[in-house]
């Protein structure tokens, strides 16, 4: 089945799955009212600062706090010696410490932390800490550090992991090869709400911390391996998270306010500044990417090869599970028969990079997608024909071996937008269209003048939850009991909301699964198994198909109650809008005249079907548990004499597999698609010699609503029937073919080559 | 850091006299932002915003008196007919809520030579009225920027105004280069405007200071067919346009190249005479 979002009104239970119940939190949003982490408090708290390392590569030769303890107002002053565990942390490996004790590797790293009793005061003691370097030179550059003569940063080599992909013949021929070397800038994530966080101490050695973080499990292992403490005495709850795109899965002030509420006593609160928040989280891994495509002279390709290299930074944060998706996915949605990749994560002394919105797919997809439009040149093929004579179906074998066994519709994604209107022409010179549709807005640099139009499509893929043998659970609790003389329901999970709408969906599960309507989504916190990440496009999968289970077992458990209640079998029964009833009588009972004082509590630990490693030298295994496809076209108007952009329409087909809140899915393919128009046309984060250039929103530029063009979404529902309710990841797949769709419109309004995103004025003129 | 609140001027006046490193405020958007991320720690604040007559305008006589304190969005609804240059400057300040809080007399004060206001300040032959305990002055726009964010205020002075000439039929354009089409600090930006046999043209964010770029005024008033309706040649507007290029000093930093800044200012010129020479074909039509 498929269907358009737009045309589907009804759904099967009111506000269950399918339907687009309101978002509790969007009216708070809106307001301004909703409670983030940043504005935590608590009677009689301290705040925290951290000092950071103004070298990217520099050994420490003394650090003097001497000055900054007597400050009035300060009551700790910490640095490496008192962290009480293990001085590392790390989403893969502890590599990175908790405050750097020989060496610094990035601009921004963490030296001593400081807590007093008002942030003024914390800010000069922590100005007043006294630490001497000796500078080293700093390595900056992928390629050296993989294969020159440069410093090993840390033991055993600058790689942090060099997947193989090798597949069919390794020295094919082909009528036709196109060759490009490309890049990709560092991207941010760029949310809004800075790190922040409120660590309490418990007086008995334990700490509780509220904190806006992706994954409380794994903040929790890392926390107790620094703080020397089990997890029962560290315990996290969910503050309100102002956003993450994979910016808040690896670990920022979490250890510092812990070990200084530990220390001093007192609830300890940290906030970053906008500033600070450059420093304080990883980045989009940056790429040069080496590409050799091979086809027959009919534009059907023979071969890929690929040597691609991402930026990891000064630590390895997930850059291995980085290098396997750009590896796997590295020629992208096409059936190539010989394929050979090689995709480095290194490490170096820029800031460091990790999980990112598409984590790895985005990287790789601006080079596959340059390569095809070269390719349909060289063919003399359109750009959406020679996709589709490559486009990858259900069916096909990836460059790992995996063969996929669920709805791969690339063409005819492709074939959906190149079915949608095209907008009305641009406006002529010297006419009087408003400023605003133009290249430049209101600030008037053009009437018309310069102005071309250019089309441009991408398609993309992105593995959906991890990978690569990873044990991927999801733990839920549901509870059913009559609560003020009607029917309601509690779930617990572990699982981040980070603004996503997963607390909807959950409770559209629970609506949809037990028919009932009151459901309440309790605070997301550590005392119950981990939900793992918020990221891979997994939640809804993840989270959703635990709390689909558990709902199950206690679906289960309650139909055998009104059975013996109601002198039925259980067969027969069925749960109907808060009824219990028979197929042959009808409606039997309220549901909760037939809970009475019953309830029914179910946890469950629920897994997707298990995934397998890469082979470390042919990089074959079934890696992926499920694929995710989006498609973009791209019109952009380009001011060719000043080199300025403005995107006039961004359309979007993806499959979702099921639109459990179809909502929500355009609003994530809305998002993703901005997300992914940023990276083609502005955000940077620029560096030289390992020092960001541009650590402010006032030079790190991210869309407004004058850039981003209004979208025709066409959203396909093929159900994928391994997943619950068939459903498939949305979140990441728009965010990767966004980009260079966008650069193939300009590519095709300027006629120029792009070789790097993003794309700056200076490129075009 | 103090926090003073004086409520006329005269007693602004006072206070800046008495504590030459008090940092005047309006709408705080520069100010406050230095201040949030400790790039600045002023002795003292001292708050304009209580003085009502620093936030008036008045026009007389080919004439607008602009008060300090007015923001973008009251200049551009109130006064986007009468001094169109400015208006458009205006305009492509920040976002809205940058510009309900942002004026012209903190965008002198700060100096900046990406400040979006300055080149139409001068390209008009703007006059900065500030005044002291000591008396009040004018200072000509082309006098006013010494430095990079300095200007010719001595330490015990206010912006109190701004003069600017009218015109009944005004020509005049501003035109600004950003990396984003909206809430962008300028990488470049050019005003002209076109006065009755006069040329006034200046640059922004090319140079240490916002500067006029006197050899393509000069150029520029004695080649135009003034009083016709006649259309510009290309060769003109090209000549034009290597002029002002000629004229910038820029820089390769963060937003742009230098070599950018100077190829994207002779489209400006090239453009906005173009449309101001278009005004002003308009005007004479109208009078014929």
């Amino acid at each position: 089945m498929t269907s358009t979002v737009e045309g589907r009104t009804t759904a099967a239970t009111a506000n269950g799955v399918g339907a687009s119940p309101a978002r509790p939190d969007g009216t708070r949003k809106v307001r301004g009212e909703f409670a983030y982490s940043s504005d935590l408090w608590h009677e009689d708290m301290l705040w925290g600062a951290t000092l950071r390392s103004p070298h990217p590569h520099a050994r420490i030769t003394g650090v003097d706090v001497s000055a900054a303890v007597v400050v009035p107002g300060v009551h700790a002053v910490l640095t490496h010696d008192d962290v009480p565990g293990l001085n590392r942390y790390g989403l893969e490996h502890p590599d990175q410490p908790v405050l750097a004790d020989d060496v610094v590797r990035y601009r921004g790293e963490p030296v001593a932390v400081v807590a007093a009793d008002h942030p003024e005061t914390a800010q000069r003691a922590m100005k007043l800490i006294d630490v001497t370097y000796d500078e080293l030179d700093p390595v900056t550059d992928a390629e050296d550090a993989v294969h020159g003569e440069v410093a090993e940063l840390h033991p055993g080599g600058n790689v942090v992991r060099h997947a193989p992909i090798r597949r069919g013949e390794q020295t094919p021929q082909a009528d036709v090869i196109v060759t490009g070397r490309y890049e990709v800038g560092m991207q941010d994530q760029a949310f809004l709400g800075p790190e922040s966080g409120l660590a309490v101490p418990d007086g008995h050695g334990g700490v509780d911390l509220y904190v806006a973080t992706q994954w409380l499990h794994v903040d929790q292992q890392q926390i107790v391996a620094a703080l020397g403490l089990t997890p029962e005495q560290v315990r996290l709850t969910l503050a309100g998270v102002g956003g993450a795109f994979g910016g808040r899965e690896d670990l920022s002030m979490q250890i510092h306010a812990s070990l200084l509420a530990l220390y001093t006593g007192k609830p300890v609160k940290m906030v970053y500044n906008r500033e600070e928040s450059f420093y304080g989280h990883v980045h989009r891994h940056p790429a040069t990417m080496y590409y050799e495509h091979g086809a027959t002279r009919d534009g059907r390709l023979v071969h890929v090869t690929a040597r691609i290299y991402l930026d990891g930074g000064a630590y390895a944060s997930s850059t291995g599970a980085v290098v396997g998706n750009a590896a796997t996915l590295g020629v992208g949605p096409y059936d190539v028969p010989n394929v050979s990749i090689d995709c480095w994560g290194t490490y170096t002394n820029n800031p460091p990079c990790g999980a990112m919105r598409g984590f790895g797919a985005v990287q790789a997809a601006f080079g596959y997608e340059s390569q095809m439009d070269k390719l349909a040149d060289a063919c003399g093929l359109s750009p959406t024909e020679v996709r589709r004579r490559n486009a990858m179906s259900e069916g096909t074998v990836m460059p790992t071996g995996q063969t996929v066994d669920s709805a791969a519709p690339v063409a005819e994604l492709l074939d959906r937008l190149e079915a949608m209107p095209l907008p009305a022409d641009p406006a002529p010179a010297g006419g009087t269209a408003d400023l605003r549709t133009l290249p430049g807005g209101v600030s008037n640099t053009t009437h018309g003048e310069g102005v071309v139009r250019g089309v441009g499509y991408a398609v993309g893929i992105k593995n959906i939850c991890f990978s690569e043998g990873f044990d991927d659970y999801s733990t839920a609790r549901v509870r059913l009991a009559a609560v003020g003389g009607e029917p309601a329901v509690t779930v617990q999970t572990a699982a981040a909301e980070v603004g996503q709408g997963l607390v909807t969906i959950l409770q559209q599960i629970i609506r949809t699964e037990l028919g009932v309507d009151q459901v309440t989504i309790l605070p997301m916190d550590t005392s119950i198994g981990s939900a793992g990440s918020t990221s891979a496009s997994r939640q809804s999968y993840m989270t959703g198909g635990a709390v689909r289970a558990a709902a199950l077992k206690v679906r289960g458990a309650l139909l055998s109650h009104a059975a013996t209640r109601l002198s039925r079998t259980t067969a027969e029964l069925h749960l109907d809008g808060g009824k219990l009833a028979s197929v042959s009588d009808g409606v039997l009972a309220d549901l909760v005249d037939v809970l009475g004082e019953a309830e029914f509590d179910e946890t469950v630990e629920w897994r997707h079907r298990p995934t397998e490693a890469l082979d470390p030298e042919t990089g074959q295994g079934n890696a992926h548990v499920q694929y995710g496809f989006a498609a973009h076209r791209a019109v952009v108007d380009v001011d060719v004499e000043l080199g300025i952009v403005k995107v006039v329409s961004l359309d979007c087909a993806q499959d979702v597999g099921t639109a459990l809140n179809p909502q929500a899915v355009v609003g994530q393919i809305q998002g993703g698609s901005a997300q992914g128009l940023g990276l083609a046309v502005m955000e940077e984060i620029q560096t030289e010699g390992g020092v960001i250039r541009n650590p402010s929103f006032t030079d790190y530029l991210i869309p407004t609503v004058l850039d981003m063009p209004p979208m025709t979404i066409d959203v396909l529902e093929l159900a994928d029937p391994h997943a619950p309710y068939g459903l498939r990841g949305v979140g990441e797949p728009p965010t990767i073919s966004s980009t260079p769709a966008i650069v193939a419109a300009i590519r095709a309004a300027t006629g120029k080559e792009l070789l790097r995103v993003p794309v700056r004025p200076d490129h075009i003129v | 850091m103090e926090f003073v609140r004086p409520d006329t001027l005269e007693e602004a006046l006072a206070a800046k006299a008495e504590r030459p490193g008090a940092v005047p405020l309006a709408g705080g958007t520069d100010v406050m932002v230095e201040l949030n991320y400790d790039h600045r720690r002023p002795e003292a604040l001292l708050d304009l915003t209580r003085i009502a007559e620093l936030a008036t305008w008045s026009a007389s006589g080919g004439h607008v008196r602009l008060g300090a304190g007015v923001p973008y969005t009251r200049l551009i609804d109130e006064l986007g007919d009468t001094l169109p240059g400015l208006a458009m400057a205006s305009r492509t300040v920040g976002s809205p809520q940058i510009r309900n809080r942002g004026t012209v007399g903190g965008n002198l004060g700060a100096a900046s030579p990406a400040g979006d206001t300055h080149p139409v300040l001068l390209a008009a032959g703007a006059e900065i009225e500030v005044a002291s305990v000591r008396g009040v002055r004018r200072i000509p726009a082309e006098e006013f920027y010494t430095g990079v964010k300095r200007n010719a205020l001595a330490a015990d002075e206010l912006i109190t105004a701004v003069h600017l000439p009218t015109e009944a039929a005004p020509a005049e354009q501003f035109s600004k280069v950003g990396t984003r089409n909206a809430m962008v600090i300028a990488v470049c930006s050019f005003a002209l405007v076109l006065r009755d046999g006069h040329v006034g043209a200046a640059i922004g964010s090319a140079a240490p200071t916002p500067r006029r770029v006197p050899d393509a005024e000069a150029f520029l008033a004695a080649e135009l067919p003034w009083g016709t309706d006649a259309p510009l040649l290309d060769s003109l507007k090209r000549r034009f346009g290597e002029l002002v290029a000629a004229a910038t000093e820029p820089i390769d930093d963060v937003r742009g190249t230098a070599e950018y800044r100077t190829h994207a200012l002779g489209v400006l010129a090239r453009r906005t005479l173009t449309w101001a020479w278009d005004d002003h074909r308009g005007s004479v039509r109208a009078c014929a």
